[in-house]
């Protein structure tokens, strides 16, 4: 009833050509934006940022970027930890060597530099496939780890080997450091995810995705329209990294704080992004979304109910946690293969024709 | 489908909010009973919750207040350690005790901010012996940085008089926890003239051949770890392998515990590890343990840790916290104490032998004379050597004092680094 194309009438290119054609979905997401920006910000505590809205922000930045590549150009990665390392280790670098200059700049700089180090290893992409490429991203996943706990340049010869971040303004508010408060952060990352988003889905559905999508559907026949293959997976590999980086960056300067890269950036951290992006859907903005909120806000929220509500002894607790998620996991992936978004889409057609589906 | 899911966002939204009676005195025990670091972090957690149980069942408190306990699993992990210090801050939480030098990097910025206390007796972060620097942050009895140095006095008078010319590796966790006493051993190597060295095992150490075949082959005299979790069990495990000599093998406090020793069997007889706590079932204390908590059923955990290695270093804990709350209390005259208050209690904290006696702890540790400048304590410790005949620790040697001077000038200049990155005037003057 509401949500269809009927009565929606385009006058101009501009129109037609719009992220969100139908009137309902264009209003629902300005409403979005209006709660991220003007609603949440008056309430958010800190507990509610840390524990909830910053990890969810900053991982749906990085499912973001993992999409691009693995979605949209299909080539598979298991480097997304060690990226988003490098993410991390250059922002703490270009925040102690410049102070002067503004944190924002830096997270951007530090995409910047994500970007060039996932070129380098997305170089083997144009000789391997599949598999055999995921081995080789796990190889850089490896490498990086090591190479910031090895070289001491990286973290400025702490003891520790941890690096820690200082205090920064951005307007003159603390956005990275302890005296941060909820709604700074947030705002930063939200600020961050904003245009990432609006990035990604305006490159995804241009040229430069359609070129990406042309290569994850059959590379042989990509070529011989006039796809470059070397240009095309070259900037998806760029794109994801400098998106990953980002999310590194803003993970270790806004979320945490201090960070070691074994433990924040480990292969672990890979694989969650990974099902981020399988359990949100391949090739979706909004699955990406879907997907970050799935793992972050259902380990936190089982937590509360079971030992906030239910009052069950911790490890327990942690125990069933774990069996719940999984299981979650799995039956999500039986009853929709392409993920949350999908399940997204299929209710947006069923909404096109409800009230009168024949 | 629809009405599930307006139940369960109203469940999320009421789960999440829904926050924890206001409890007269909170203690929140960051605790993890899972994961790779479960069979060290459970003992401790268990030690920890059983004396704040005693207190309150046989004292009523600490001055007449209960003490609150809520438990929260990180995992060993640093972001739910965050969740978890979020998650407690807002309950008037008086003392974090978190058992992680990760999750206390992460939390010695906030804390600072917050205005709570954070106590890591023996990890964390070692410079935060310096009070004019840490304010809120406590790490008396000893840090890391004593322990190389004790551990090094030890094997010095193991190996007649001196080091000079021996070989010495130190087989570490590779994350802050594991390279914290690196830059002391170099130090102490310069000084007395051994060769250091340096074998990381990445978390969560279960993969170490390659470091055992390098001992092997490199045939070093001693080896020093700092290791936790499964990766004690490993180690100790591969040592025996290569048959390596177990009385040259000395591990941190936190690398000796039962669970470590015990499944290298007999092989394992003789390692050696450092406490600046002694251990054992023979206190006082442990017989109104098992009147008001154990027999009574209110024992935390399965019950089978009481008087191990960890066990006591969590009783040891919750000891210390529970006299810088009753220090708090008299000090400011009050029994419901807030953070700072407190904070004033671990400051002023003057734990004598007459007190450790009374608290039917008499031997147990050494006495602690807490200063504004100082957060770090005697900085000594014992050695205690296994004995895989009677499954227990027996002591090795008399209390080990560090080499101060060396200590206090690396903390000084680590602390200094702190200061100056943080723009923090120092205090105490």
């Amino acid at each position: 009833m509401f949500y269809r194309e009927a009565g929606d009438f385009k006058t101009s290119y501009r129109e037609d050509s719009q992220t969100f054609p139908i009137k309902f979905d264009r209003l629902r997401f300005y409403a979005v934006l209006a709660i991220a920006f003007g609603v949440i910000p008056l309430f958010i505590n800190d507990y509610w940022a840390n524990a909830v809205a910053v990890p969810f922000l900053i991982y749906a930045i990085a499912a973001i970027g993992l999409n691009i590549l693995v979605g949209y150009a299909g080539q598979v990665s298991l480097g997304t930890g060690g990226f988003m390392a490098v993410g991390a280790y250059a922002v703490y670098k270009l925040m102690t060597a410049f102070p002067e200059v503004s944190v924002f700049i830096h997270v951007l700089l530090a995409g910047g530099i994500t970007a060039l180090v996932g070129v380098l290893f997305g170089l083997p992409s144009l000789r391997i496939k599949g598999f055999y490429l995921a081995v080789a991203t796990l190889a850089a996943q490896f490498f990086l780890v090591w190479l910031f706990n090895k070289v001491p340049w990286f973290y400025n010869y702490s003891a520790s080997g941890q690096i820690n971040a200082p205090d920064r303004t951005i307007f003159g508010v603390f956005v990275t450091g302890a005296q941060t408060s909820a709604t700074a952060k947030y705002m930063f990352c939200l600020v961050m995810l904003t245009i990432v988003a609006v990035l990604a889905r305006n490159l995804t559905r241009g040229t430069i995705g359609r070129k990406w999508m042309a290569i994850r559907d059959m590379d042989i026949a990509a070529e011989i329209i006039g796809v470059n293959p070397l240009t095309t997976k070259m900037t998806a590999f760029a794109v994801s990294s400098f998106f990953i980086g980002i999310a590194g960056a803003l993970f270790f300067a806004v979320y945490l704080g201090a960070a070691e890269v074994g433990e924040s950036f480990g292969i672990q951290k890979s694989f969650l992004i990974l099902f981020m992006v399988i359990i949100g859907g391949l090739g979706s903005i909004f699955g990406s979304f879907a997907g970050a909120a799935f793992l972050v806000l259902l380990p936190v929220f089982l937590k509360n109910v079971l030992v906030g509500m239910l009052g069950w002894p911790t490890d327990l607790a942690a125990h069933i946690e774990l069996m719940i998620v999984g299981a979650l996991i799995v039956i999500f992936l039986i009853a929709e293969p392409h993920g949350l978004a999908q399940l997204w889409r299929v209710a947006k057609e069923k909404l096109r024709l409800w009230p009168f589906p024949h | 489908m629809k009405k599930t899911f307006t139940a369960l966002a109203a469940a999320a939204i009421a789960a999440t909010v829904a926050a924890p009676a206001m409890a007269d005195l909170t203690v929140p025990n960051l605790s993890y009973r899972t994961g790779p670091y479960a069979a060290n972090g459970i003992p401790y957690a268990d030690g920890f919750n059983d004396y704040f149980t005693l207190l309150n069942e046989r004292d009523g408190g600490i001055g007449g207040e209960k003490v609150v306990v809520p438990e929260c699993e990180t995992a060993y992990n640093t972001e739910k350690g965050v969740e978890c210090y979020e998650a407690t801050k807002g309950d008037g939480a008086l003392a974090y005790n978190p058992l992680s030098t990760g999750i206390t990097y992460q939390l010695i910025p906030k804390v600072t901010a917050d205005q709570h206390v954070l106590y890591t007796p023996g990890y964390g972060r070692t410079s935060a012996a310096n009070g004019k620097v840490f304010e809120w942050v406590f790490n008396y009895p000893a840090n890391y940085w004593d322990g190389a140095s004790i551990i090094v006095k030890y094997l010095t008078e193991k190996a007649g008089g001196s080091l000079s010319g021996k070989k010495v590796a130190l087989v570490y966790h590779n994350s802050a926890y594991g390279k914290e006493p690196i830059r002391t051993l170099e130090e102490l190597a310069k000084k007395d003239g051994f060769e250091l060295e340096l074998l990381p095992v990445d978390h969560p150490g279960q993969e170490q051949k390659s470091q055992w075949l390098q001992i092997r082959r490199n045939k070093p005299d001693y080896v020093i770890m700092y290791g936790w979790g499964v990766m004690n069990q490993v180690a100790i495990q591969e040592a025996v392998n290569i048959k390596y000599p177990m009385e040259n093998f000395v591990g941190i406090w936190w690398s000796g515990s039962e669970n470590d020793v015990k499944p290298a069997g007999d092989g394992a007889n003789g390692y050696t590890t450092i406490s600046f706590h002694s251990t054992g079932m023979d206190f006082p204390v442990y017989a109104d343990l098992k009147q008001y908590v154990h027999d009574a059923g209110k024992g935390a955990g399965a019950g089978d840790q009481v008087g191990t290695m960890l066990y006591s270093r969590g009783v040891y804990a919750a000891m210390i916290i529970s006299e810088a709350i009753r220090k708090a209390q008299e000090v400011h005259g009050t029994s419901a104490v807030t953070p700072a208050q407190v904070r004033d209690g671990f400051e002023q904290l003057d734990l004598t032998e007459a007190r450790l006696t009374e608290l039917g702890l008499p031997g147990f540790a050494q006495p602690i004379t807490a200063t504004c400048a100082d957060h770090g304590g005697p900085g000594s410790a014992k050695m205690f050597q296994w004995n895989a005949a009677s499954g227990q620790w027996d002591a090795a040697s008399d209390w080990i004092q560090s080499d101060a001077e060396l200590i206090d000038m690396l903390v000084a200049e680590d602390s200094a680094a702190f200061a100056a990155e943080n723009n923090i005037a120092e205090r105490c003057n």
